[in-house]
């Protein structure tokens, strides 16, 4: 397991500094003055305008700048954002709301896609399965804002069931409504995963012993079949849980869910394009990392992974 | 004996004193069996094969000709009508400029579609030439390329589309979101593409191109690529829908395509703060845009159970 881990986190490396320097690239080595856009349609004094150079190193070589730029970042300095507040400040308010609403979703993804995916699976080809399939297909097919402006239409503002948009302290209650939004729209994919994996399971010989030594249904199913097909489905919505820590972004900001996507989301509508990208520098970061965190847990579930 | 390949379609050695040849040959009259026309005698019985591709080719037609569906401009909006409801020859209503709602989802359409034709075929031509090189050559062409994959892929390519709009602030058009789009929606595409070739490019088939002297690249070429391709198709079928989402949620967050073209991600995003006195607005590009990736996604899934043989046979 300790080589495993070793191997998986030196692979990262080349895929931390790759991704950092592509974002970073992007963004620096374009044509076009990062700090002109500060300014917008004025003209900025000269005298200014070489202080600011100097003090966000545009005046180093590019590669010097990345470096700098790097060292920071392994300190914890992301840089600031155009109100002035340190990244990582308004990282440490946002992240833990980001959190909460990542929890609500995914609990609720694995719950549907578990229990529908199970009964789906055992009805194969039947009319609750049919229907079931056709709804999936629909949820794969609605963008998330559409999701999202349905529910806060007729749940939030016709209904009045839960509020349309989220309170500063974001208490979890008014989490739920953007916690289900979020499910639902991850969830047909992991649904079928646990379907076509019950499909697999119930076809194997040990399912046909454990029926033949005549335990019943309610036995075989949790424990023999279940058991068995949640890998797939637990591996995506571990995934689905690095998506939403950076992902949630369209969602946090129509319901105003005052987390790490609406910042962005805040970002990207006022233009403040610095900010945008040293948000979604660490966004990829953190991405990055909850994925290896999967990685090592899928490992600890299924030891064949080690030994690959 | 070029004349028995082109009639039995597959080899038979030329003998001219021997009747073997004709022995061996396959009768021309036999039901002729490949995994294209057993494919399309497969969906061709499907319903679901039939209304996907209507709905899409309905799509295409409402691109390419939006006036056969409305003669009103989307573009002369009177204010007088602002967030009025339906009228005769105004089925879905007014938006809060006055335009006229019908008509500016129908002209929408084009820059979805664009936007999404771009996009696939950006990521498609990427992710086969990484793919393909990477799967069929190995070694550490393969190592480079899976690792330079591996990166891209480690930006979820929203955010990464997100940044590059940003950057390139001032070229906002149909191609520039494509490219941020498809620049890195690719990697998936060469992912599949990559095991898929891994699979095939042992087959005896390839040995034989290689032996009988055809160069790797046309043995590439000729042979793998064309016996790998399958699942790329399918692919190449749901990504469409994933991007035109994505374009439409660029256009939502406000850095897609600009606020003078018309697309739904647009209309959408202009309709939102309005969504408590004249919520129609929203969900008509809403519906548009849905259905749309409802028919991409129905058409790959329904070649996705047709091109897997395994699937077609447990059927």
């Amino acid at each position: 397991m300790i080589r495993y881990i070793l191997r998986r986190l030196l692979q990262v490396i080349p895929v931390l500094l790759g991704t950092t320097f592509l974002i970073y690239y992007m963004v620096f080595a374009m044509p076009g003055d990062p700090l002109l856009t500060l300014f917008g349609d004025k003209t900025p004094n000269p005298a200014l305008l070489e202080q600011l150079r100097a003090q966000y190193h545009l005046d180093q070589p590019f590669i010097v700048q990345y470096l700098l730029y790097l060292g920071g970042a392994l300190r914890g300095d992301f840089g600031t954002s155009y109100s002035g507040q340190a990244v990582s400040e308004i990282l440490a308010r946002t992240f833990p709301v980001t959190l909460r609403l990542a929890v609500i979703a995914v609990v609720l993804e694995l719950v549907l896609a578990v229990v529908i995916g199970l009964v789906s699976g055992l009805r194969k080809g039947k009319f609750f399965d049919n229907i079931n399939l056709i709804i999936s297909l629909v949820l794969l097919s609605v963008p998330i804002f559409v999701l999202a402006f349905l529910a806060q239409y007729f749940i939030g503002i016709k209904l009045g069931w839960a509020r349309p948009t989220v309170s500063g302290s974001a208490p979890w209650s008014e989490l739920l409504l953007p916690g289900i939004v979020l499910a639902l729209s991850l969830y047909a994919t992991s649904m079928r995963l646990t379907r076509a994996s019950v499909i697999t399971t119930m076809n194997q010989d040990f399912v046909r012993t454990a029926y033949s030594k005549g335990l019943p249904r309610r036995r075989v199913i949790p424990v023999h079949v279940l058991r068995n097909s949640l890998i797939p489905t637990i591996t995506n919505v571990g995934t689905d849980f690095g998506v939403l820590m950076v992902g949630a972004t369209v969602t946090e900001g129509i319901f105003n869910v005052p987390g790490v996507g609406n910042a962005v989301f805040q970002a990207i509508r006022h233009s403040q394009g610095p900010t945008v990208v040293s948000f979604v520098t660490v966004m990829v970061l953190i991405y990055v990392f909850v994925n290896l965190g999967v990685d090592l847990l899928y490992a600890l579930l299924d030891p064949r992974i080690r030994y690959e | 004996m070029s004349d028995y390949l082109t009639r039995n379609d597959h080899f038979v050695a030329p003998d001219a004193d021997h009747s073997i040849g004709e022995v061996d040959a396959v009768a021309v009259s036999d039901k002729v069996s490949n995994l294209w026309l057993d494919t399309w005698r497969d969906i061709r019985k499907r319903v679901l094969f039939w209304v996907s591709a209507v709905v899409v080719l309905l799509i295409v037609i409402v691109a390419l000709f939006p006036g056969l569906f409305t003669q009103v401009n989307p573009t002369k909006c009177v204010l007088d009508f602002s967030n009025a409801g339906p009228a005769v020859g105004h089925p879905f209503g007014y938006d809060k400029q006055g335009c006229d709602v019908f008509s500016r989802v129908i002209h929408g359409t084009n820059a979805s579609l664009s936007v999404g034709l771009l996009t696939v075929l950006i990521s498609t031509v990427v992710g086969v030439t990484f793919g393909a090189l990477g799967g069929f050559y190995g070694k550490w062409i393969d190592a480079v390329l899976s690792r330079v994959g591996d990166i891209f892929f480690s930006i979820p390519y929203i955010l990464a589309a997100v940044v590059i709009m940003s950057v390139f602030s001032q070229y906002r058009n149909v191609l520039m979101v494509a490219v941020a789009i498809g620049g890195f929606a690719w990697p998936g595409v060469a992912r599949v593409l990559r095991s898929e070739i891994l699979r095939v490019k042992n087959a005896d088939f390839v040995t034989a191109s290689t032996a009988l002297g055809r160069s790797r690249v046309k043995t590439l070429f000729l042979h793998v690529l064309p016996n790998s391709i399958a699942p790329l198709i399918v692919l190449t079928t749901l990504s469409l829908g994933g991007a035109i989402v994505a374009e439409a949620t660029l256009s939502f967050l406000g850095v897609g395509l600009p606020g003078t073209t018309m697309s739904w991600g647009n209309d959408i995003s202009a309709a939102q703060s309005d969504i408590r006195t004249n919520p129609m607005t929203l969900i008509y590009p809403s519906m548009a845009l849905t259905i749309t990736v409802l028919a991409f996604i129905m058409l790959g899934e329904v070649l996705r159970d047709a091109l897997d043989p395994q699937a077609r046979a447990a059927r």
